[in-house]
Parts: structure tokens; sequence; C-alpha cells
């Protein structure tokens, strides 16, 4: 009887343990992850976009994807949002008049969908078979189809509801950005940039990408300044405009502890469809969780031990009876 | 006279009880044509019809998942509330084997069967559900392993113990079989067995709950903490007892036999503890994180909330009293509820409080509904073929 009370309040006290352990900072949590030095991603300053959709179309040809119809005529590719088959898409966002480009009130604004290539992504710390997998490099975030169970945690996880499904097929794969990794060694870059004919998607190292965000983000509105085209870094394709009138916030700088891809805008970032994150990756606490739990196994070989005993002890108790019964 | 003498060694039965032999588990008998049967024949038909359209035209054929959906109730009731409600086995195991109430052993049986279905099923839903099912075997190549996923602990996990359950349940059909050696061999390593599956669903269990947190800000603050594993072992626990409650009520009306009351009471009281549990957790958890304003917002999450929070607190009310807890029906209630409001919590947290972004609905179609309603029918045709003719239910004077 005693020690059947032990073991109840052994018990509670492991359930007592495993509370404390994940509701205080345990020892082994982990910190959100920083980017890779050689981090590389893209910056996108929606206020020199034009709404041309050239990245779009590039994406589509750059990643031999079917266009995807929502008009009656099926004359265009018109996808409504990323998909499957779809990787970039532009998304206007519009107020009133939608006299003024840029503004809140009575204007519009365009924003760009892609990846992120977040520095510490979701997708990847979800993905059971190592499917999405982050370059130790670039830090670009790839997809492996062959690896890939088709569990679709990887959608379920990113907060920018990036990786999507192919429905359509019953070989479905995941569809995402992978900053189009597989045109680097023809010496080619991600094709939304190379097409861009403003500049608004900049290809580059984020560390510089960051630099001329800042840079922007520094101009008096009005002032004439060189925004550069295609690959910061790359041949000189720069153009001098007048700079807008910014938001000072580089999205992307600090979101679940920074991703690849920034971002400039002069509307709100909620408002034109990306969501308020804090600095901390979901991510780290998952694997905080995961790990204090699930750390090197010791935890669940431990109740093991105890349960083992417990029920070597108790199946014993019955065999023993049986013995018995036969005599 | 050598069978007569083994079948006394009852190695699975209770030492403290002195009518050992009479409640000893036998079959049922008893026909396997019956209505019941037949109907549960015919949904499990359409169910294989809608899977093989499902398998040659992709998800998409059969189902409403979408871009912002990727999880329907193939995952969330199949699979999550599925294998929560597979509970019954591994929660009276526990209070058999684990704190030695020899005297819940005629329990063991049944609730391991219905757990055995549950989580096969369960396990056979994923297959369905995953979008690229012939790569599933990466799940047990280590060149493929993520240990930092979620997903990848509840995976191997559930595996495991599916395989832990079947041999935990082998001896009902060593028996029938008359594989007496065996079973004694068995019997001896059983105990690691029994601990093994223990110690499984308690990982993946939580872990179920786990794999909400990397979701982030996408789940509303009601159903996003970080005591997730703690909330989702807690429930699963008290499902799986509130499970056991329900099968006894259904099984001794459905087979006309007395009703276990004797030991469903002082089971239910145990439930109880553990509820008590979960629900200062819960609560604790909502006023710490400052979350509880959600529950007072004019929106379905909040109404969910309070749906769901409803069917956890009405047992205590229902069969609080030890006088109460001697009522059939008053158990079977709370049974019921607490099966729901577990089912709410993972419902909720997974698909009510999910938001991903504008412009993105699910509601499942009608043949993802005769998936899960075919699965449902293949665990009720199972456990009817099983107790009609392996020993399971315990013995009684009066079966029919
Ligand atoms: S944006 Fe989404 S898909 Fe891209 S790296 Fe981040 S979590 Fe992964
Ligand atoms: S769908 Fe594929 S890539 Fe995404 S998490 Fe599952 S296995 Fe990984
Ligand atoms: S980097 Fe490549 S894949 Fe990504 S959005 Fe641009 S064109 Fe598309």
């Amino acid at each position: 009887m005693s020690s059947r009370r032990d073991f109840i309040k052994g018990f509670f006290a492991s359930g007592t343990a495993l509370a404390a352990g994940v509701a205080s900072e345990p020892a082994c949590a982990r910190e959100t992850k920083k980017l890779a030095p050689g981090a590389m991603g893209l910056l996108y300053d929606a206020t020199l976009c034009v709404g041309c959709k050239a990245c779009v179309s590039a994406c589509k040809q750059a990643n031999d994807n079917p266009p995807e119809f929502s008009t009656v005529d099926q004359l265009w590719d018109t996808p409504l949002d990323t998909s499957g088959h779809t990787f970039n898409l532009i998304k206007m966002y519009r107020n009133g008049t939608m006299e003024v480009k840029d503004q809140e009130l009575d204007g519009y604004a365009f924003m760009k969908t892609s990846c992120m290539h977040c520095g510490d992504p979701s997708c990847v710390s979800a993905c059971p078979v190592s499917a999405m997998a982050k370059d130790p490099v670039t830090g670009v975030v790839g997809y492996d189809p062959e690896k890939c169970i088709g569990c679709r945690y990887c959608v379920a996880a990113c907060p920018f509801g990036i990786p999507k499904y192919q429905y359509d097929s019953p070989t479905g794969k995941i569809g995402k950005c992978e900053l189009c990794r597989h045109r680097y060694k023809d010496g080619r870059y991600s094709a939304c940039a190379e097409v861009c004919p403003t500049g608004a998607t900049l290809f580059g190292k984020t560390s510089e990408l960051l630099i001329e965000a800042r840079r922007r983000l520094a101009l008096k509105p009005g002032q004439r300044t060189k925004f550069p085209r295609g690959k910061l870094g790359g041949p000189d394709q720069s153009y001098e405009a007048p700079a807008s009138k910014y938001l000072q916030h580089v999205y992307g700088e600090k979101e679940y502890g920074g991703t690849q891809v920034l971002k400039l805008s002069a509307v709100n970032f909620q408002k034109v469809g990306m969501p308020d994150l804090p600095e901390n990756a979901a991510a780290a606490l998952s694997e905080t969780i995961q790990h204090t739990l699930y750390g090197n196994l010791i935890m669940p070989f431990a109740v093991l031990g105890v349960m083992a005993f417990a029920a070597k002890r108790n199946v014993k108790d019955d065999d023993a009876q049986g013995e018995k019964h036969e005599d | 006279m050598r069978k007569a003498r083994n079948t006394r060694i009852e190695i699975m039965t209770n030492p403290s009880q002195a009518s050992v032999a009479s409640h000893a588990p036998a079959p049922l008998g008893g026909s396997l044509i019956t209505p019941t049967t037949l109907i549960c024949g015919v949904l499990i038909a359409i169910m294989l019809a809608v899977l093989a359209v499902r398998f040659f035209l992709g998800l998409g054929a059969v189902t409403n998942l979408n871009d912002g959906y990727p999880w329907g109730i193939w995952v969330v009731v199949d699979v999550i509330i599925g294998s929560a409600f597979a509970c019954g086995g591994f929660s009276v195991a526990m209070l058999v084997y684990i704190f030695n109430r020899g005297e819940y052993h005629p329990l063991v049986r049944p609730a391991l069967l219905a757990s055995l279905f549950g989580y096969t099923l369960a396990g056979a839903g994923v297959i369905f559900d995953l979008g690229r099912w012939w790569n599933f075997w990466h799940i047990f190549s280590p060149s493929y392993w993520n240990p930092n996923s979620v997903m990848f602990e509840v995976a191997v996990c559930i595996s495991l113990y599916i395989i832990v359950m079947w041999i935990e349940f082998s001896p009902a059909f060593l028996e029938q079989f008359g594989k007496y050696e065996v079973k004694k061999k068995l019997n001896k390593m059983l105990y690691i067995f029994v601990a093994l599956g223990t110690v499984l669903p308690m990982m993946h269990q939580s872990s179920l709950g786990t794999l909400l947190v990397v979701m982030g800000v996408q789940i509303n603050p009601l159903w996003a903490t970080p005591l997730e594993p703690l909330l989702y072992l807690l429930t699963a626990i008290t499902m799986g007892y509130a499970v056991v409650l329900f099968e006894s009520c259904v099984a001794s009306t459905g087979y006309r036999r007395k009703l276990e009351t004797r030991l469903l009471t002082p089971m239910a009281k145990v439930m109880l503890g553990f509820l008590v549990a979960y629900l200062l957790v819960r609560i604790g958890d909502l006023v710490v994180r400052g979350a509880l304003p959600h529950a007072f917002q004019a929106s379905l999450e909040a109404l969910m909330f309070w749906i769901e929070t409803a069917c956890f607190a009405a047992p205590l009310l229902l069969i609080g009293s030890e006088a109460n807890r001697r009522n059939p029906a008053r158990l079977f209630l709370a049974g019921m509820l607490l099966m729901l409001g577990g089912a709410l919590l993972r419902l909720n947290g997974f698909l009510i409080g999910y938001e991903t972004g504008d412009g993105f609905h699910y509601f499942p179609a009608l043949p993802e509904l005769l998936v899960t309603v075919g699965m449902f029918s293949v665990e009720v045709l199972g456990y009817i073929i099983i107790t009609r003719r392996f020993p399971v239910l315990p013995r009684e004077a009066t079966t029919h």
C-alpha cells in the first residue's frame, strides 16, 4: 500500500517536473538562431514596385510551373495566391478611392509574397525527415521532394504561409521559393530580382541588403538617390529616383530573429499582409520543449525505468498467483 | 487435462481476488452477422471507394484541404483525437500494473483492445493523409531523421507503440490458439512491454500538443501555450478512463451484460483526480499568460472555448459525489462529456483556433467525412469480431 502511494507520489512528482521544465527557462533552452555570415536573400522595396508582375512570370518560368487561372477566359496566368504551383506573387493593398500610391488611406500599395528564408525557420524545425533544410553557407531554405513524406507540417508551421502542397496530384510535392538555388551554378541568381525593372526586388547578401535598406530609411522623402537593380554588388544597373516616405522598419531584420529576405514599405506591414512576429522564433521554443523532454532520451529512459520496476513487480505478482493456483 | 490445468494459469488476472476463474476473459461467441456488422461493412466499402479515388487523383479530389488548412479531419479527428480516444488501454494498464490496482484487471483487455484498434487505425489514417506516402519509411531510416521535429517524435513513438500494443494484447490470441507455452514465455517479458506501453503514449500524447508550438502566432492564445504537452497528456489520460466508462456502458447494453459499477465507480474517482489536475493547470496557465480576455470576445473561438471548458467542468458536478458515481447513467454521461471535452481541446487548437491568414476556410467534404466514418466502422466491427471470438471480456454467467 505504501509503495503504491510512493508510485502515485512519484508519478505526480515527475508530472510537476515536466511542468516546471517546460514552464521555466530550462538549462537546454535553445536561443533563436542568428543568420549565417554568407546568408543570401532579397530586398523588396514596396515603394519602388510598380506592380508589373514581371517577377511573377519569371518565377514561373524559372521553376517550370504551370499557369493558374482565376478568370473565365483562362488567357493569362492569374493566381490569386501562392500555391503548390506559384511560388511568388505580388499582392495589392487597396483603400478607399485608391488615389495615391503607398498611402494607407485612399491609397494603394504592393507587397511581394514569397519565402522569407528565415534565419530560424519553422518549416525546417517541423519537417520530420529533413526534407526542408537550410543551406549552411547561403542559408537558403531548400526542399527535397525525394525525402518528403507529404505530412504538410511545414505548411502548417510557416508563419508566412509559404510552403504549399499540390493537392491536385496523386504524387503532389511541396512548392516553395528556394531563392532560385538551382540557377546559381550558371552564374544566375533569383529570377524575380533579375527581371525586376525598378530594382524593387534586389538580390544580394542579406548583410549588405540590410545596409542598403538602412541607407534608404535614412533618406529624406523626395531626396534623389541611386537605386541599384538586379544583384547588389553585381554589374551596375542603377538609376536615380526620389526616395519615398518609408516606415522606419526593416521587416525581417528582427522578426523571428531575422529573415534573409528583407522588406521596406510605406504602408503598415500588417495591412499589406505581413504578420506581426516576435523576435524569438517559434522553432526555438518548440525545440526547447522537445529537447527538455527528450534530450538524449534521458527523461524517457528514467520514466521507463520506474515503470518497468513497478510493472515487473506487479506483473510477477500475477504470475506467482497463477502458479499457486496451479498447485 | 493439461489444457484444463493451463487455463487456470491466469497470468494476467488479478491476485487479490478470490473469484479469479469466474472473471477470466472468455470469448462471447454468437453470430458475426448482425445489423450492426452489416452497416459497418457497407460504410467500410464506401470508405474504400473514396480512398481509391484519393490514391489515384490526389488529396484535392476528395478533401476540402487547402493552402490555408493543410490538416483536416483525417489528421485532427482520425489521428490526433482518435489516438487520444485510444488511451483507455494505457490509462487502465497504468492503474493495474504501475499503481498495482489489481482489482481493475478485468478492464485491461477490453480497454487494450479498443486502444489497439484506435491506434492501428490512426496509423493507417496517417498513410491516407500523407501526400507522399510511399516515402513514409524515411521516418524509420536514421539518415533522414530530424530529432528537432516534434512530428518526428510523434511518428516514431506512435509506430513503436502500435507494435508494443499488439505484443501486450497477444496473450488473448495465444490463449485462443492454445499456445500456452509461448504465452508463458511472453509473460516473463511482458512487464517490459507494459512499461513501454505506459511510457510511449505519455511521450507522444504530450508531443501531439507540442505540435502546436512551432505554429506560433497562428494559434489563438487560448490554445497556444508552452504547457501544451502537459495539457495533452493529462487530458489523454482522462479521456482514456472516460472511454473505458463509455465502452463498458455500450458493451453492457449491446451484449446485455451486467455493468461493472464495482470497478467503474472507483475508477471514475481516479479519473476525476486527473481532471482536477488538468483544470488547475489549464486555468492557471490562461491566467498567468494573460490569455483569459480572449475568452470574452464575441468570436467563434471564445464560444468554442466555453463549450470545451463546460465539457470538462460538468463531470465534476455530475459525478463529484460517491453516490452519483454509482449511477450508470451519470457515469456514462460524464464519460461522454470528457471525451467530447478532450476532442474539442484538440479540434479547437488545430482547426478552430488556427488562423493562417485571410481568405482560407475549411469544412470537411462529404467524402472526407465518409472516410472518418468508415474508419470508425472498422473499429466497431473489429471490436465485435474480436470480443465474440477471442477471450477479451470478463466471463459472465449470463453471457449470450
Ligand atoms: S518563410 Fe516559411 S517557408 Fe520560408 S523559411 Fe520561413 S518558415 Fe520556411
Ligand atoms: S510536407 Fe514534406 S517538407 Fe513538409 S514537413 Fe512534411 S515531410 Fe517535411
Ligand atoms: S527567388 Fe526564384 S523562386 Fe524565389 S520568388 Fe524569386 S524567382 Fe521565385
